[in-house]
C-alpha cells in the first residue's frame, strides 16, 4: 500500500527542501563563532588602545551573547525550518560594528566634535530593539502570506514614512545634505530604512496579482514588450511619487536603491528582459537628470571624479562658496593606509574623516584597521546574506513569496553596494549606511526586520509539506469482489 | 519565475565582485602610494609618534622633545637655544613642515631612512620604542656663541660663516636676528601666533631668513682678495712687492669717471700689500679692467661664485657676472656693481687662502649615527678647487697679515697668532644712500703654520652712523671672538 511510506517522499515540486532538517543545531554553532569573534575583536581594540583587556568585555559579551541566544530560541520556537546562515552572519556584522563603533568612541578627535563617546552602548541598545523586533515579526507573522491583504496600506504606509521627514517641525536635518531624519524627542529616526521593507511588501502584493497581465498583455514598441497603462500604471506612480520625495529630501542614494528594488521585482514578476534595459536607462536618464540641478549631487559628483581637488577646496575658506567635503579622499586614505593586512583594531586614524566616520563611513575603519583580507570578508559576509536571501526566494513556493525575498535581498545587496561602492570611490557617495555595521537606530532595527521577514520566508520555504490528505478515492474504489 | 531568480543572484554576485575588485585596486595596487601621500595625515602623525632623533654639536644634542598631550601628534621638538642655532637646525613643526637641516635630514631623525630599517626591525622584535638617528655636525659650539653673541651686542643685523680652511667643516653659522625654533614646534594657537610674527609679511626684520647661507651681500672691498688672487694667477704680478701700475686717480676705461679711494691713501702705482693694507680701490679696479671679465669670472666661479653650494643645506648662489664692459668689470672687481656674495662664500675665500691655495667643500654634516650611535654615513673632506697655486696663496697670505698687522683690519689681531684678514664696506641702495654693510674675512694660524679657522662676518646696521660704519669696526671684533674660541676649543 502507498500509503505506508513516508510522506516527505511523496511531494511533486522540483524544489528539494521539503524534509530538510532543521539544521539548528548548525545555527547555534554558527552563532557561537558570531558571538566569540566580536568578543575577540573588543578585548583587541581594549589592548591596543588602553594596553589593558577592556573592563566591559564580560557585559559585552554576555550582552551580545544574550541578544544572539533570544534570537535563536525565537527561531527555534517560531521558524524552526529557517535558513540557518542568516542570523550567525546579521550576529557576526552587528557584534564587529559594535566593536568599531566602541572603538571611535575612545577617539578624542570624534570626541572633541561630540561624535563620540557611548555611541556603542547606544547601538548596543538599538540592537536589543533590533532583535525584538526580529522576534516580534517571528511571533506575530505566522505565514508571511498574511502579508498579501495589506498591499495597499503598506503603499500609504511608505508613502507617509518617506514623506514625514518633509512635515515641518518633525523633520531634522542632521547632518549636511539629506533631510531623511524625524526627531521625536532625543530620538532620530530615518524612516527611509523602514519605507524599504514595507515598499517591498507592496511592491510583492501587487506584481503577484498582475503578473500575468504585465507580462501578457502588452504591446510591443521599438522592440520592446510593453505593458498596458492601467497594469503598469499605479505601480509607476507610486514608485515615481517616492523617488520625487527622496529627490526633494536630496537622498538620491535611497531612491536609487527603490529603483533598484522595483526593476528587480518587476523582472522576476514578469520575466520580461526588456525591464532590466528600461531600467538601466531610466537610472541613467533620473540620475544624469537629478545631477544637472541638484547642487548637493554635483558636489559628490565631483568629489568622486577628483577627491583630491574636492579636499583641497574644503581646506581652503570661502573657495567658490559651495560646501566641498574632505570625507572621500579621507575615506580614500584610510583604505589605503590599511593595506593587505590592516594596521589593527585600534590602531589606524580613521577618525580623520570626523563627523561620519562611525556611520556613512564605517567601513573604512575595517579597511584601515583590518585591510583588504578584513573588508573581502566583510563584503563576503553581505554576499552570503544576499545569497541565502535569494536561496529562499528561489525556495519559496508562492509568487509573494518569492517577489517579497527577492525584493529584499536585491535591495539589501544594492544598499550593500552603493555604500561601499561610495565609500570606496567606485561610485559617487550617497549617504546611506552598512547595514549592521554603521551606528545608528533605524538602520540596525529595521534590517532586523528586514532579516526577520526573510527567515520566515525560508522557513515557510523549507517547510515539510504536509502529509497529503488521506485520497478519499482509495477507500472508495475499492474492488467489491462479489462473493 | 526561477529563471529570473538565478540571473538576479548573478547579479547580485557580480556587485560584490565588484566591491571586491575594486577594494583590491585600493588596498593593494593603490595602497603604497596613498599611505605615502603627504597630504594623508597619517603621514605627520606617524612622524611625530615616535620621538624624533637629535641634531648633535661637540657631542651634545642640541634639540630635544616633548611629549604633547592634545591633538593626534605625540612629540613635539624642542631646541636648546633656539635662535643661536637656527641657521643650523633649521626647523620642524607640527603644523609648518620643516626646512634646512630637520628637511634635508629628515629620514634619520624621523627613523624612517631605509638605513635605519634593520634596527627598527630589531627593535620592534625587542618591544623597543623606535627612535629616529642622529645628525652629528662639525660645529663647534664655542665658536657658534661667539658668532651670534658678537652679532646680538652689535644689535644690527648680521651674519657669521667660519670654516675649518683643511677640511671644509663648517664651524659657525650665525644670522642675526634670529629665532626661537621651539615657539613654532607645535601645531597649537601659540604656534601660529608665533609663526605669523615671525613672517616676513609682518616682520621686516624677516628673522627666519638664514643669512649666513641664503643672503647675498656686496661683499665690498672683501673682494679684492679675489682680485689679487686673480692677479697673481695670471701673472699680473708675480710678487706681494713689486710696484703696480696704477695711477691715481684712475679714469676707468671706456669712461671719464674717475674711480675714487676712501680717503688720503697711497695708491699711486701702489704694490699689492700696501694697496691691500689701504685697500685701493684705484689698485684692484684696474686689475679687474686689466684682466677682463672673462678672467674675473674664471678666478671667482674657483672660489665658489655662482654656484649653489650645498652644506647639505642649500646656499645662495654668489654672484659675479659675465657680461660687463671694463668700467663694471673694475666695479665688479672691488666687490660693488653686481657683485654679491654670501658669507659662506667670503668665508670659503679666506679658507682658500689659508689652505694655501686648496678650496675644500664646505660641510656641516659630520656622521649619521643610529639612535645608540652607530655610524651610518661619514662625511670625507673633499677638495671643491684649487683658486690659487700654493706659492701664490702664501703671497696673498702675506698681504692680507699685513692687513691685520698694520693695515685697516688692527681690530682682529690675536696674540701669539697670526691673523689674515680683509676689511670690506660695501655701499648699497640706490645712489649708495643705506648704511652700508661692514664686512670682514680672515683666517687664524698657529704657530705650526696650520690653520684652525676661517672666517666672514657681515654687519649691516642702519641704526649706526655712517662715519662710524667700517669692517675693521664692527665686523673685525667678531671675526676676532670667533677665532679665539676656535684657538681656545683646539688647546
Amino acid at each position: 500500500m502507498s500509503s505506508t511510506t513516508n510522506p516527505s517522499t511523496h511531494h511533486t515540486s522540483t524544489i528539494g527542501a521539503i524534509g530538510a532538517p532543521s539544521r539548528r543545531n548548525t545555527e547555534l554553532a554558527l552563532l557561537l563563532f558570531a558571538v566569540v569573534i566580536p568578543v575577540f575583536a573588543y578585548a583587541n581594540v581594549g589592548l591596543a588602545i588602553h594596553d589593558e583587556v577592556p573592563t566591559g568585555l564580560l557585559g559585552y559579551g554576555l550582552g551580545l551573547g544574550l541578544l544572539a541566544g533570544v534570537g535563536h530560541l525565537a527561531v527555534r520556537k517560531f521558524a524552526p525550518y529557517a535558513d540557518p546562515l542568516l542570523l550567525p552572519l546579521a550576529t557576526l556584522l552587528n557584534g564587529l560594528g559594535l566593536v568599531a563603533i566602541w572603538r571611535l568612541d575612545q577617539s578624542k578627535l570624534l570626541q572633541q566634535i561630540g561624535q563620540a563617546g557611548g555611541k556603542a552602548t547606544n547601538q548596543l541598545i538599538y540592537t536589543a530593539m533590533g532583535i525584538a523586533l526580529f522576534i516580534a515579526v517571528l511571533i506575530f507573522l505566522k505565514d508571511h502570506r498574511t502579508l498579501q491583504r495589506y498591499t495597499y496600506i503598506s503603499m500609504a504606509g511608505a508613502l507617509f514614512l518617506l514623506l514625514l521627514p518633509l512635515v515641518p517641525g518633525l523633520g531634522a536635518d542632521i547632518t549636511y545634505g539629506a533631510k531623511i531624519w524625524i526627531q521625536v524627542g532625543s530620538f532620530t529616526i530615518q524612516p527611509g530604512e523602514f519605507a524599504k521593507i514595507v515598499l517591498a511588501i507592496f511592491f510583492a502584493g501587487y506584481l503577484m496579482v498582475k503578473r500575468d497581465a504585465l507580462a501578457l498583455a502588452s504591446r510591443r514598441f521599438m522592440g520592446l514588450y510593453l505593458p498596458r497603462g492601467r497594469d503598469l500604471g499605479p505601480i509607476v506612480v507610486v514608485w515615481m511619487i517616492s523617488i520625487l520625495i527622496l529627490v526633494f529630501e536630496t537622498d538620491l542614494g535611497t531612491s536609487l536603491l527603490f529603483f533598484g528594488m522595483f526593476v528587480i521585482m518587476l523582472y522576476v514578476a514578469t520575466e520580461r528582459t526588456s525591464w532590466i534595459v528600461f531600467g538601466l536607462l531610466m537610472s541613467a536618464a533620473g540620475a544624469v537628470g537629478v545631477a544637472s540641478f541638484e547642487p548637493h549631487v554635483q558636489t559628490r559628483v565631483q568629489a568622486w571624479l577628483d577627491p583630491m581637488r574636492e579636499y583641497t577646496l574644503s581646506r581652503t575658506p570661502n573657495g567658490d562658496g559651495m560646501v566641498h567635503s574632505e570625507q572621500a579622499m579621507q575615506a580614500l586614505w584610510a583604505f589605503g593606509s590599511g593595506g593587505t593586512l590592516g594596521t589593527g583594531w585600534g590602531q589606524g586614524h580613521s577618525e580623520l574623516i570626523r563627523f561620519a566616520a562611525n556611520s556613512d563611513f564605517i567601513l573604512a575603519t575595517f579597511g584601515e584597521e583590518l585591510g583588504l583580507a578584513g573588508i573581502m570578508a566583510i563584503l563576503l559576509i553581505y554576499g552570503l546574506i544576499v545569497e541565502r536571501g535569494v536561496r529562499t526566494a528561489l525556495a519559496a513556493r508562492d509568487p509573494f513569496g518569492k517577489l517579497l525575498a527577492v525584493g529584499l535581498s536585491g535591495a539589501f545587496a544594492l544598499q550593500v553596494f552603493v555604500v561601499a561602492g561610495g565609500v570606496m570611490g567606485l561610485i559617487p557617495l550617497t549617504g546611506m549606511t552598512m547595514p549592521f555595521l554603521a551606528y545608528g537606530g533605524s538602520s540596525v532595527i529595521a534590517n532586523w526586520a528586514l532579516i526577520g521577514v526573510l527567515i520566515r520566508i525560508s522557513d515557510t520555504a523549507r517547510r515539510p509539506a504536509p502529509a497529503p490528505a488521506p485520497n478519499p478515492d482509495a477507500e472508495m474504489t475499492q474492488v467489491v469482489r462479489p462473493s | 519565475m526561477n529563471k529570473p531568480l538565478r540571473r538576479i543572484a548573478i547579479f547580485c554576485g557580480l556587485l560584490v565582485l565588484a566591491l571586491l575588485i575594486r577594494d583590491n585596486w585600493l588596498q593593494y595596487v593603490k595602497a603604497d602610494a596613498l599611505r605615502e601621500d603627504p597630504d594623508n595625515r597619517r603621514v605627520l602623525i606617524a612622524r611625530y609618534a615616535t620621538p624624533r632623533g637629535d641634531i648633535i654639536v661637540g657631542g651634545n644634542p642640541i634639540t630635544g622633545h616633548t611629549e604633547t598631550t592634545s591633538g593626534d601628534f605625540k612629540f613635539k621638538r624642542t631646541y636648546k637655544n633656539g635662535a643661536m642655532w637656527a641657521p643650523v637646525t633649521g626647523f620642524v613643526s607640527q603644523a609648518y613642515g620643516a626646512n634646512q637641516l630637520e628637511s634635508i635630514q629628515d629620514g634619520i631623525l624621523s627613523g624612517t631612512d631605509d638605513r635605519l630599517f634593520f634596527r627598527n626591525t630589531l627593535d620592534m622584535i625587542t618591544g623597543k620604542e623606535k627612535e629616529g638617528g642622529n645628525v652629528v655636525t662639525t660645529l663647534n659650539a664655542a665658536a657658534q656663541k661667539a658668532a651670534y653673541n658678537g652679532l646680538k651686542n652689535q644689535g644690527g643685523k648680521g651674519a657669521v660663516a667660519a670654516i675649518e680652511p683643511s677640511t671644509g667643516k663648517i664651524l659657525a653659522l650665525a644670522s642675526f636676528p634670529s629665532y626661537d625654533p621651539s615657539t613654532i614646534a607645535g601645531g597649537g594657537e601659540s604656534d601660529a601666533e608665533a609663526w605669523k610674527k615671525l613672517d616676513k609679511k609682518n616682520n621686516p626684520d624677516d628673522p627666519m631668513l638664514n643669512r649666513a647661507l641664503r643672503e647675498v651681500y656686496p661683499p665690498g672691498s672683501t673682494f679684492k682678495v679675489v682680485t689679487a688672487a686673480a692677479a697673481l694667477e695670471n701673472g699680473l704680478y708675480t710678487t706681494a712687492d713689486e710696484k703696480t701700475k696704477s695711477p691715481d686717480p684712475w679714469v676707468m676705461e671706456g669712461t671719464t669717471t674717475k674711480l675714487p679711494n676712501e680717503g688720503d691713501i697711497p695708491c699711486e702705482n701702489a704694490t699689492l700689500r700696501v694697496a691691500l693694507q689701504y685697500s685701493c680701490n684705484t689698485v684692484f679696479g684696474k686689475i679687474g679692467s686689466d684682466l677682463g671679465n672673462d678672467k674675473m669670472l674664471e678666478e671667482a666661479k674657483k672660489f665658489g661664485f655662482t654656484e649653489e653650494q650645498f652644506t647639505p643645506t642649500r646656499t645662495s648662489a654668489s654672484v659675479f657676472s659675465d657680461d660687463m664692459n671694463p668700467s663694471e668689470t673694475a666695479l665688479s672687481s672691488i666687490g660693488q656693481f653686481n657683485t654679491a656674495a654670501t658669507p659662506l662664500q667670503m668665508a670659503m675665500v679666506a679658507s682658500a687662502v689659508a689652505n694655501n691655495g686648496t678650496l675644500m667643500k664646505p660641510y656641516m654634516v659630520d656622521e649619521l649615527q643610529t639612535h645608540n650611535l652607530d655610524a651610518l654615513e661619514k662625511t670625507d673632506p673633499e677638495e671643491l678647487s684649487k683658486p690659487l697655486s700654493a706659492e701664490n696663496a702664501q703671497i696673498l697670505q702675506s698681504m692680507m697679515e699685513t692687513v691685520v698687522k698694520d693695515g685697516t683690519g688692527k681690530n682682529a689681531q690675536i696674540p701669539d697668532v697670526t691673523v689674515g684678514g680683509k676689511t670690506g664696506t660695501a655701499q648699497h641702495g640706490v645712489e649708495n644712500s643705506e648704511n652700508p654693510y661692514a664686512w670682514f674675512i680672515s683666517y687664524a694660524k698657529l704657530s705650526d703654520g696650520s690653520s684652525p679657522v676661517a672666517v666672514a662676518v657681515v654687519v649691516e646696521d642702519e641704526k649706526a652712523v655712517r662715519d662710524d660704519i667700517s669692517g675693521g669696526g664692527l665686523a673685525a671684533p667678531i671675526a676676532k671672538s670667533v677665532m679665539e674660541a676656535v684657538i681656545d676649543s683646539k688647546k
